[in-house]
């Protein structure tokens, strides 16, 4: 590989690194490395003093961790749901399928702290008496799976993944298998239908899961970070955890900074700092310019305009506060050059091409969208169009088997919303209103 | 057909899955076999359902339904450039009218000494190195400048 394909990132000393702790060791990703941090003794004091499942559970729960795959769901009430006696294998899946546009830190948790995420399915697996685990990783990050199937090969031949671990009777195999192009898949239904070697279309909720999940079997699915901030967890207790963030919103976070930044990558800060503190970590807007507008989320939570999430913090109530969403922690930032109308045409494009097309009210509605944003865009726009475009994405909203629908109809409704005059001029000159360009 | 290389490699990912459940490998085994032909074409896609021993209608439905198979020729190298919202931001625009104008052809388009085919790719998870590209469903190129692009147009030639 030559040496200019990935540069190394910059880092914060306000960053407070959990799911990242390996980093700045020579080679954060290796077995050594983790081990150097303690890596693995939480795994092994659990199976060795047979510490009962609920035990690890409460401080699960105690910890305040939220899913970090955008939904939020508490970990630890996911983790009771799965049956506790049960005649078969049990599965479980962790999801590094992150293909939201604006969302990144899942591969540099397997590319520079892999083990960590072994040791926390691992610890899950004792916990929820799973027999097999999947990593289900994004297919474009190919060199990034290559490196976690290097850590699954140490961790085996360490004894730390496998059958008797530890001389025990507690047995864990895990594997890494991956997408090949479907954003739909990071929908964990979609998900568990691509690991049986189908297309990736969601299933219909209930049954979850944790009742039918891979091969029918009792399953449960948690994103990379989630995982990965397991071990943590254990070593320190839930409640060291949950004080390292706010109320509500437990831990670190793992924010990934794209668009008009100085300095974009991932950081991981605690839960509720301020947003411009984040921003700062980020070397602020580039080139001098004024921030105009943020996503803060991901494309699947609401666009926010600059005076919104300047006073904002960085947790799940702060930004539900500030009129969006935490999401999966993807902030997307736009200066003051960037067309809200082109960049809107940009993301229904997205998720127009990324519809699985079973459910008719997204299929048709995606498309549509698309295409009276495109003609706005081209000049052909009337001014019809932006209650046309509201009233469309309000019929796909909650009228489809998974959220998918819900995320191509929020940023038609929160651009509109929040840059409506922007639209509007657009639709009567034929023309952007902004100078500068941002296609 | 196969070589026994990419077989073997097909073999090892069926031990992931329970000895009844061979679809599972289907889509590893796909992407195996466009590694070694460069696409999938017809025969080669029912070659790998009959060695699966699953339909061929179920690996073609799996191979049409994922973006980063081939069912159709591709050059030696293909390039595939995001174009999503933080690589947009990020001017991936440049990027892509540079390779357009190097290589003188445009997304979907392969140049005429089979070298080289353009393709224009939705969010590949590394937002934060935009604006960026990948080669052949494998290297990640980012950060990238008009001269990163020329340099390794050159290390390709
Ligand atoms: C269209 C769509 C895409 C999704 N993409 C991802 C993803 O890339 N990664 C992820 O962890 N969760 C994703 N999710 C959420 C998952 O369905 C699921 O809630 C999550 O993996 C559960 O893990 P958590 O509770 O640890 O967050 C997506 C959901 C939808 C509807
Ligand atoms: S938007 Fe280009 S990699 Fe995510």
């Amino acid at each position: 590989m030559a040496a200019f394909d990935t540069p190394v990132q910059h880092r914060s000393d306000k960053e407070t690194l959990v799911c990242l702790r390996t980093l700045g060791q020579p080679d954060p990703a290796s077995l050594q490395a983790y081990l150097n941090v303690g890596g693995y003794k939480q795994l092994q004091r659990l199976v060795q003093d047979k510490v009962k499942a609920t035990d690890v559970i409460t401080q699960v729960k105690l910890s305040g961790l939220r899913g970090r795959g955008g939904a939020g769901f508490p970990t630890g009430l996911k983790w009771s749901f799965m049956p506790r006696y049960y005649d078969g294998t049990k599965y479980l899946v962790c999801n590094t399928d992150e293909g939201e546009p604006g969302t990144f830190k899942d591969r540099d948790i397997i590319r520079y702290n892999p083990h960590q995420l072994i040791e926390g399915m691992a610890i899950a697996a004792y916990t929820l008496g799973a027999r097999v685990g999947y990593n289900y990783i994004h297919g474009e990050i190919w060199q990034d799976y290559e490196i976690f199937e290097r850590a699954l090969d140490e961790a085996r031949a360490a004894g730390f993944i496998g059958e008797n671990l530890f001389g025990t009777t507690f047995s864990f195999d895990l594997f890494a298998v991956h997408g090949y192009g479907a954003y739909i898949c990071g929908e964990e239904t979609a998900l568990i239908e691509s690991i049986e070697g189908k297309k990736g279309q969601p299933r219909f909720k209930p049954p979850f899961p944790a009742s039918y999940g891979v091969f029918g079997k009792p399953t449960n699915v948690n994103n990379t970070e989630s995982y990965t901030s397991i071990p943590w967890i254990l070593e320190h207790g839930g409640d060291a955890f949950q004080a390292l963030g706010v109320p509500n919103s437990g831990g670190t976070k793992l924010f990934s900074v794209s668009g008009h930044v100085e300095r974009p990558g991932n950081y991981e800060v605690r839960m509720g700092m301020p947003f411009t503190e984040l921003l700062d970590i980020a070397g602020g807007v580039w080139k001098g310019r004024q921030l105009k507008a943020v996503i803060p989320g991901g494309p699947s939570t609401a666009v926010m305009p600059a005076a919104a999430i300047m006073g904002a913090t960085m947790d799940y109530d702060g930004l539900s506060k500030a009129g969006s969403s935490l999401g999966a922690g993807s902030m997307i930032v736009m200066d003051e050059t960037t067309c809200m109308v082109k960049t809107l045409k940009r993301l229904s494009y997205f998720f127009y091409e990324e519809s699985c097309g079973q459910c008719t009210p997204c299929r048709e509605g995606t498309g549509w969208l698309y295409r009276v944003v495109k003609r706005i865009v081209e000049g052909e726009g009337r001014m019809g169009d932006l209650d046309l475009l509201t009233d469309v994405s309000s019929n796909i909203s909650g009228r489809t088997i998974c959220a998918l629908g819900d995320a191509a109809a929020t940023p038609v409704l929160s651009f509109i919303k929040h840059f409506r005059p922007e639209f509007e001029y657009y639709i009567q000159h034929g023309k952007s209103m902004v100078t500068g360009k941002a296609e | 057909m196969l070589s026994q290389e990419s077989l073997a490699k097909i073999d090892r990912e069926l031990t992931k899955y329970p000895a009844d459940r061979r679809q599972a490998a289907v889509m590893s085994a796909l992407r195996i076999a466009q590694d070694e032909k460069g696409w999938l074409s017809k025969e080669t896609v029912a070659y790998v359902a009959e060695y699966l021993g699953i339909p061929p209608i179920a690996a073609l439905e799996v191979a049409s339904f994922y973006n980063m198979y081939e069912l159709e020729p591709v050059g030696q190298y293909k390039i595939t450039v995001c174009t999503n919202i933080s690589c947009m931001l990020r001017d991936s625009d440049v990027i892509v009218d540079h390779l357009q104008e190097r290589l003188g052809i445009g997304f979907n388009e392969t140049t005429p000494d089979g070298k080289f085919t353009l393709k224009e790719g939705e969010c590949m998870g590394c937002c934060g190195g935009a604006p960026l590209f990948h080669i052949n469903n494998k290297r990640m190129c980012e950060f990238l400048t008009k001269e990163k692009v020329d340099a390794i147009l050159e290390e390709l030639k």
